[in-house]
């Protein structure tokens, strides 16, 4: 079959490879979706603009999302498998398809098909995980523009660069970009890559689940953007309620791109955990669980657990715009606390569903560079269980000053002060592994050092924020912007960049450049610290988040941030250029274990086969037995299988 | 194996006198020379209980980055790989009775840091400031006699009225010193967050909800005011300034600004704890 096809392939004109079910059939679809929704909402609701006072009708906007949502899928052909179910075509036998082990015909023949497959709907893990690494990659790069506009805008203390409408959606924009595409950001390429080669599995527990999680992230940033027609929203990424009600229809796109991001993370989080709760290859216990897969486990327990409750409340929020409920507003008996509580009951495990994972790739990458084991594994899954487990628990530290009961104060202020020491573990397993170690300074080892610098400071400047009365002198003020992007940027990007490096040359075939690599780092740590510390002292010298004029004596502060700010921008277009440069002009191919890392993902050849394995392996060690005289190899590849490299 | 066990101590040994040197010099140095200028001042009691928590817990995180710094710059730089060659470390998988006192120092760090804000938010500082909704749980001595202030936050001004004063508004803030002050914060659209910089009070205005803070100003001054919650366009313009003032000094503004609210008063609607916003309308 599939040699038929590659048959007429090859006498077909390049433009019949655009007819299908693809990216650009998704587009289409989505568009006419839209309209058509929009004008179907539009008589279903006549009268709605009048009576909320608007020329906008929201019930048209939602309809025109949700249609435009269905036709997205149709065109990327997610309804072909259910409707031949439908109508009693089975793709598979049902044996196969209960299989965990067998890689479906049909992820085969799309892994065959050339740079076109990463613009269709696929089921391969690998696929989906380059897919995921540059649709969030694209969306990362237009929320760090729209920072570096913003960053244009505080030159001046007044109004100048932007006008104010502009300004504040910018900020919303940026804002909620960012949150929505890191939530993805190492679950995504890394998670679905990498688990199942480290978990010894040929495919995640739910391929079709996978590939549904990926194509709504860019849906939903295309919802996201979509926003800009009707001027943005001016609410950040909080959405406060009533704020978001009195906003305009900029409002409607944050709020059904939430809800998709949410359904992502959701499906996200219920497909990893059930892919290392069942599909661990034989021998591997959990004791030798690569310490990322336990990163990506605790991460995953959140995502499905805190996302649903983000559905719900934007749900809430949507009928409070399109239905005329109440929830969220307090003249028809709702309440604004209501929204805060939900959004940061999903909000501040989300902040940890952005950690998380972190912590899982730093930890993986020392003892590679160090050349010595992990030290303290156990000690770093229960910090990891633990920060996931608290991370519940904290969420009215966002609210200390809200007026709610305060009573519950000091309760919140002493879990959010415990999870510091579950976080404390995973410092001091870094420091652990470096003991003694044989360091080596490539790239990914630098950004896991300077991950660890970064969140230092970041998870020390959030003592500050959880005790009450110094959250009321730093709450709301740049401060605190300083500490979340401190953790943000500085933990979770760093981390991002050391598994780039580290496992892109795996994952593509391709050694990226080591010294454009170095430069990316240099200028990236150095810039990230002169960009975001001194934000710390605007935050204690009485200047508010998300503000476009300033006290004017603080202006030099503001343009010494905004220069580093434009430096470290600079910092990423040069990783871009070393990845177009190192993937597309150059193509030196990559070693197959060029770290020398004894862990399973690096035991499979280069490029990763479409079954991973040719026979399951059985795993015979842990993955950190550095230096351990005598050590076993990591796993047994069963005869005519693969050799085993390192020791 | 042997020689490498008896060399081990004196890695440790020698980050422990970095450290302990640095600390020397840093922890003085946070304390006397950056402390002072910690925010938010001290201007009221609750203002100096920050200040105060602002500082100690600086100096107590200054030995914590160090230790971490020190460490992280020690190792990097001893223990870094020589050559091309790569070889293995010694596979040291963990040390229980180091975990364990790490174990117990950060839980004893973070007990007593959580026990120190619990005591100065419920015993000494009482609220430190921050709103705590309409029925307090913390409340300063002589709450009942403390000055009644209430704040409305709108797109995008400050109001002030003052009950106890026939309800008179204004748009500028006085208000007396070694006096205690009850403010009452409140909206009229959105939510917005009152922010006396100088003072220590940070209370969000929620439609619908009497947030009250309490502060007792202590010296005479201006003090910033601005909003601290994300409302709008002109979130950024929220900004006015506040002063205490003497006692008799403000007797005499009240009195002056009732004589000037005299003709609007019968026009402003009549005090309550809240005011039902507007129905809702989409704003620009």
């Amino acid at each position: 079959m599939t040699d038929t096809t590659a048959d007429t392939q090859a006498h077909r004109p390049a433009w019949r490879g655009l007819i299908g079910f693809n990216l650009l059939t998704a587009i289409l679809l989505g568009i006419g979706g839209f309209y058509l929704g929009a004008w179907i909402g539009g008589k279903m609701a006549v009268g709605h603009d009048y009576l909320i006072g608007t020329d906008q009708n929201d019930v048209g906007i939602f309809m025109g999302f949700l249609f435009g949502s269905i036709g997205w899928l149709a065109g990327l052909g997610f309804f072909n498998y259910p409707l031949q179910r439908l109508v009693g075509r089975a793709p598979l036998s049902a044996a196969a398809e209960e299989d965990m082990y067998v890689v479906p015909d049909a992820t085969v023949a799309q892994h065959e098909g050339g740079i076109g497959r990463y613009f269709r709907l696929t089921t391969d893990h690998k696929v989906v995980g380059i897919q995921y690494f540059f649709g969030v990659g694209i969306f990362f790069f237009i929320g760090g523009l729209n920072a570096m506009l913003i960053r244009t805008e505080l030159l001046t203390p007044h109004e100048k660069a932007w006008p104010a409408g502009q300004y504040i959606s910018l900020v919303g924009l940026h804002g909620t970009m960012m949150i929505m595409m890191t939530s993805a950001f190492i679950l995504g390429p890394f998670g679905n890559y990498l688990v199942p080669l480290m978990i010894g599995a040929r495919r995640l527990a739910f391929p079709r689940i996978e590939a549904f999680t990926f194509w709504l992230v860019p849906l939903a940033g295309l919802v996201l953007l979509s926003a800009i027609a009707w001027n943005g929203f001016p609410t950040g990424w909080t959405g406060y309620a009533p704020l978001a009600d009195q906003a305009r229809a900029g409002m409607d796109a944050y709020i059904f791109a939430f809800i998709l991001i949410a359904i992502s993370l959701t499906l996200v989080g219920i497909n990893l955990l059930t892919t290392i709760l069942t599909m661990r290859a034989p021998g591997l216990t959990w004791g030798r669980l690569p310490i990322f897969v336990w990163g990506v486990l605790a991460t995953s327990f959140l995502a499905a657990l805190a996302a649903p409750v983000l559905v719900a409340t934007m749900l809430m929020g949507l009928m409070d715009r399109a239905a005329n409920t109440s929830y969220f507003i307090s003249s028809g008996g709702g309440s604004p606390y209501l929204y805060e509580n939900l959004f940061w009951f999903f909000g501040h495990p989300e902040v940890y569903i952005l950690a998380l994972p972190g912590f899982g790739i730093v930890l993986e990458i020392l003892p590679v560079f160090a050349r010595k084991p992990l030290w303290g594994y156990r000690l770093a899954v229960a910090g990891m269980l633990g920060v996931a487990f608290l991370s519940f628990l904290v969420w009215q530290h966002h609210l200390f000053v809200s007026g709610m009961n305060a009573s519950l104060r000091p309760f919140y202020m002493l879990t959010t002060e415990l999870i510091s020491i579950p976080t404390g573990f995973i410092f001091l397993n870094a420091m652990g592994t470096l003991w003694r170690g044989r360091i080596r300074y490539t790239v990914p080892m630098l950004f896991a050092l300077a991950f660890f610098f970064n969140f230092l400071i970041g998870g020390l400047s959030g003592i500050f924020l959880s005790d009450v009365p110094s959250d009321v002198t730093t709450h709301g003020s740049y401060f605190v912007m300083a500490h979340f992007h401190y953790t943000i940027m500085g933990g979770l990007v760093f981390a991002f960049f050391a598994a780039t490096y580290y496992w892109l040359p795996k994952m593509t075939g391709v050694t990226l450049n080591e010294t454009l690599g170095k430069i990316h780092f240099w200028l990236a740590f150095v810039f990230f610290n002169l960009t975001f510390f001194p934000l710390f002292a605007a935050g204690f010298l009485d200047m508010p988040r998300r503000v476009s004029t300033y006290a004017p004596w603080l202006q030099p502060l503001n343009d010494f941030v905004s220069a580093s700010a434009y430096v470290l921008g600079f910092s990423m277009l040069i990783f871009v250029a070393n990845l177009i440069w190192s993937l597309v002009f150059v193509r030196q191919p990559a070693a197959e274990n060029p770290w020398m890392s004894r862990s399973l993902e690096w035991q499979v050849p280069t490029p990763v086969p479409v079954h991973n394995f040719e026979r399951i392996p059985v795993i015979t060690a842990g993955p950190y037995e550095y230096g351990v005289p005598n050590a076993q190899p990591v796993a047994d590849f069963g005869a005519g299988g693969l050799a085993v490299a390192g020791k | 194996m042997e020689a490498a066990r008896s060399r081990a101590p004196r890695h440790g040994l020698g980050i422990l006198w970095i450290w302990i040197v640095l600390s020397a010099i840093a922890i003085p140095l946070v304390i006397f020379v950056l402390g002072p200028h910690l925010p938010p001042g001290k201007m009221s009691s609750e203002s100096t209980d920050q200040t105060n928590a602002n500082i100690v817990m600086t100096a107590l995180l200054t030995p914590i980055i160090l230790i971490v710094l020190v460490y992280f710059v020690y190792s990097l730089i001893v223990f870094r790989a020589s050559g091309d060659t790569v070889e293995d470390g010694e596979p040291i998988r963990g040390h229980g009775p180091t975990q364990l006192l790490w174990i117990v120092l950060t839980s004893v760090i973070v007990l007593s840091l959580a026990f120190w804000g619990s005591y100065t938010l419920v015993q000494s500082a009482k609220g430190a400031g921050g709103g705590q909704g309409p029925s307090p749980a913390f409340k300063p001595t002589g709450s009942k006699a403390a000055l009644p202030i209430q704040v409305i936050g709108q797109q995008w001004n400050w109001t002030f009225r003052f009950p106890t004063y026939h309800a008179f508004e204004t748009r500028e803030l006085e208000i007396p010193v070694h006096r205690l002050v009850a403010f009452h914060v409140t909206s009229i659209d959105v939510t917005h967050s009152f922010w006396a910089y100088e003072l220590g009070v940070k209370a969000d205005a929620v439609p619908g909800v009497d947030n009250v803070a309490y502060v007792t100003p202590r010296k005479l001054g201006r003090f910033m005011i601005r909003c601290a919650e994300l409302c709008g366009l002109w979130h950024g313009h929220m900004a006015v300034h506040g002063r205490v003032v003497s006692d008799s000094a403000f007797q005499a503004w009240a009195a002056k600004e009732q004589v000037l609210n005299r003709q609007i008063i019968p026009y402003l609607g009549p005090y309550q704890r809240v005011y039902v916003p507007e129905p809702k309308h989409r704003a620009g």
